[in-house]
């Protein structure tokens, strides 16, 4: 949308209820966005905020039941995805769609070999035989930087390390040359310096291959590393939205202004007390009708707890669902519908 | 995988022995004489030489020894001369019965096929009930089905077979005169009717053991399921873009049955010991009801013999559990 590309993927409005016996659970709400081809989207957000729901969501990796996808619009390269059939959706998924997701140790299959798991995905999507698979396999293990690649196909998943592991994931996520890589925490279990790799890993690839990505982690020293454009989630909804540098350098929601100072700083003579965001992120029995924030938010006044925030427009390309400016340092005067998020609006 | 399986069936030996001389030692020291069933009329003195004619005249590990060797040497040569038609049993003493004063083996070997049949046929159709009905119930978990087989399954498993079996026996034998309530042994089966009887009399004696062995097996089916289908791996093969039948029958199936395969491994040799209950009920004379008779007649040989054939059975189906394991799940090797 800044560039004026036209995005791989928009969400409109996009709304995940998870009914329970104890009821409803408002996971997702109203949250729309979109990726552009190439860039790696960011989705930063504590556990519970429904970084996750939201792109499993997407398409249909939620189990339904409980999970149902409420309302919205998906539209990926002309497809709706929320109206598709199983069917196509699984013509999509693992095809124009890779997922990494977070733990490497249990997300393979322990039965079945390195090189079979790989060659799955290929021979279902692409039609390759076998030996056309398993050249392709080798040729992924080798991209994803596992050394004696050849070898290694007919290893099974218990004789790799957790990193190891990690690059299969990606192998097999990449293995059909998608247009979009949702990653899902995919560093998040491992150590720091295999994390560091991961990262470098990713990097060199979407130089090479040039796939959209999607970023979710709650971790935003990953994110100002690696990130074009970062989503801040909150209750199920985008709370703010900016370019990376934009976002750390002028946060305009109190939950992210929040996020960044639970961060410790590596420069800085002696780093401060890091500060704690108090409370918890709430659990929506309803849709919000109220700023989720609000309770946990030491600039909410009255109209907090009366309205949903829509997402205001900062700057270009940088929004933030908050009724305080902290340009002025005051509260916002009235609703100004924004140009991007004309469908989050929820006020009750 | 071979040296292990080599290791081990070394290692089975000295077990096996030592299991024979427990059972060996077990019988002597029980009470009971094979002599009870004599009349009184006959002299303690003419019972004596009845009884050291048997060989109980031998002290304890003459007679363990003997049997050693009738089992381990005779008893296969005289397999090896049926098969191949020599005479290397020529003039050697068999186990003999104390009951029938014919040997044991042959005995075996006569009741065997109705045990195989009846108790076989029911755990071949048990596993292929119980694995289908397993999946589907942890694929739909607290679906109708689900419950179904849930209350099916407990029913298998809680109501033993000789209720079970004397209710059929009362239902469709005594009130309806569906199937006969004795399982007749000599029944030959030569032409269409004669068959359509075989299959009368092994209804209700199969249906019993097959809805008690299914009862274990979809439980445990079901419950291998629901361990894996919450798996990472299973989200994983979704995310592949792989059908629902892919993902349940070949990625989650492949890993519910490592514990399955086990467990039916496991429960082989009990089809040999036959259902002795069910075979009483229904009056098959399977090896089951066999060694009961044995053991009222104080046969120590019979029972001696058809007991070790059980340990052997046991130590050899746990021996392929193990090996089907290790083939089963890539991560456990034995070298």
């Amino acid at each position: 949308m800044a560039d004026g590309a036209t995005p791989v993927l928009n969400v409109r409005d996009l709304k995940t209820v998870f009914k329970t016996r104890s009821g409803s659970v408002h996971a997702v709400n109203s949250v729309s966005f979109s990726l552009n081809p190439g860039e790696l989207l960011g989705v930063v957000g504590e556990s519970g905020s429904g970084k996750s729901v939201t792109m499993m969501s997407l398409i249909g990796l939620i189990p339904s039941p409980p999970a149902e996808v409420s309302g919205g619009g998906i539209d990926f390269g002309g497809i709706d995805l929320l109206q598709a059939s199983e069917t196509e959706l699984r013509a999509i998924r693992g095809a124009r769609i890779g997922f990494v997701f977070q733990d490497p140790m249990t997300s393979l299959n322990p039965v079945f070999t390195v090189g079979y798991q790989i060659m799955e995905p290929l021979r279902k999507h692409m039609n390759m035989s076998k030996a056309q698979a398993r050249v392709r396999a080798k040729e992924l293990l080798e991209l994803v930087g596992i050394p004696d690649a050849e070898r290694r196909l007919s290893d099974y998943p218990h004789q790799f390390s957790g990193g190891m592991r990690q690059r299969v994931m990606i192998a097999i996520a990449l293995a059909c040359d998608p247009e979009v890589l949702i990653a899902d925490e995919p560093t998040t279990a491992l150590d720091v310096t295999i994390q560091a790799q991961i990262l470098e890993l990713m990097h060199e690839l979407r130089a090479k291959l040039g796939m959209a990505v999607i970023w979710i982690t709650h971790d935003l020293g990953v994110i100002a590393g690696i990130a074009d454009r970062v989503l801040v989630m909150y209750g199920g909804q985008i709370v703010e939205h900016a370019p990376v540098r934009e976002l750390f350098k002028h946060p305009r929601h109190p939950y992210t202004r929040a996020l960044l100072k639970t961060v410790p700083s590596v420069r800085g003579e002696r780093a401060e007390r890091l500060e704690v965001i108090e409370g918890q992120p709430p659990i929506l029995r309803a849709e919000p009708s109220s700023c989720s924030f609000a309770a946990r938010c030491p600039f909410a006044f009255e109209r907090c707890l009366a309205e949903n925030p829509p997402r205001f427009d900062i700057s270009p390309g940088h929004d933030a669902a908050c009724f305080y400016d902290f340009e002025s340092g005051a509260p916002r005067a009235s609703v100004q519908a924004t140009s991007v998020t004309e469908g989050a609006i929820h006020a009750g | 995988m071979l040296h292990y399986t080599i290791r081990r069936l070394l290692l089975a030996i000295p077990t096996l022995l030592f299991i024979s001389l427990v059972i060996f030692l077990l019988l002597d020291l029980a009470p009971g004489d094979p002599m009870a069933s004599i009349p009184l009329t006959v002299p303690p003195e003419v019972k004596e030489r009845m009884r050291e004619a048997l060989g109980l005249g031998e002290p304890v590990h003459i007679r363990f020894l003997n049997w050693l060797y009738q089992f381990f040497i005779v008893e296969p040569q005289v397999a090896w001369d049926h098969i191949f038609g020599t005479d290397f049993s020529e003039g050697k003493q068999r186990i003999i019965s104390f009951q029938s004063r014919s040997p044991v083996m042959s005995v075996v070997a006569e009741r065997m096929p109705q045990t195989l049949w009846v108790v076989g046929l029911s755990y071949v159709f048990a596993t292929l009930i119980a694995v289908p009905i397993g999946i589907v119930s942890a694929y739909r978990q607290y679906s109708w089905f689900d419950q179904l087989g849930t209350f099916v399954s407990m029913i298998g498993f809680s109501i033993p077979t000789f209720f079970s079996g004397v209710l059929l026996i009362v239902i469709f034998s005594v009130t309806l005169g569906w199937f006969p309530s004795i399982y007749d042994t000599t029944h030959k089966v030569t032409d269409w009717p004669s068959f359509l009887f075989q299959i009368k009399q092994m209804a209700m004696p199969v249906f019993v053991l097959t809805l008690y062995n299914a009862a274990q097996v979809s439980r445990f089916m079901r419950a291998s399921m629901l361990d894996n289908l919450n798996q990472d791996y299973v989200r994983t093969a979704r995310a592949k873009g792989m059908s629902e039948k892919v993902v349940v029958l070949l990625h989650v199936l492949r890993n519910s049955m490592i514990p399955v395969v086990t467990v039916i491994a496991l429960g082989v040799p009990s089809i040999f010991g036959g259902a002795i209950i069910t075979e009483q009920v229904f009056q098959v004379n399977g090896l089951g009801q066999m060694l009961i008779t044995a053991i009222y007649a104080s046969d120590a040989p019979m029972v001696q013999t058809l007991t070790f054939i059980f340990a052997v059975l046991i130590v050899l189906f746990n021996l392929i559990a193990d090996i089907l394991y290790g083939i089963l799940d890539p991560r456990i090797r034995y070298d």
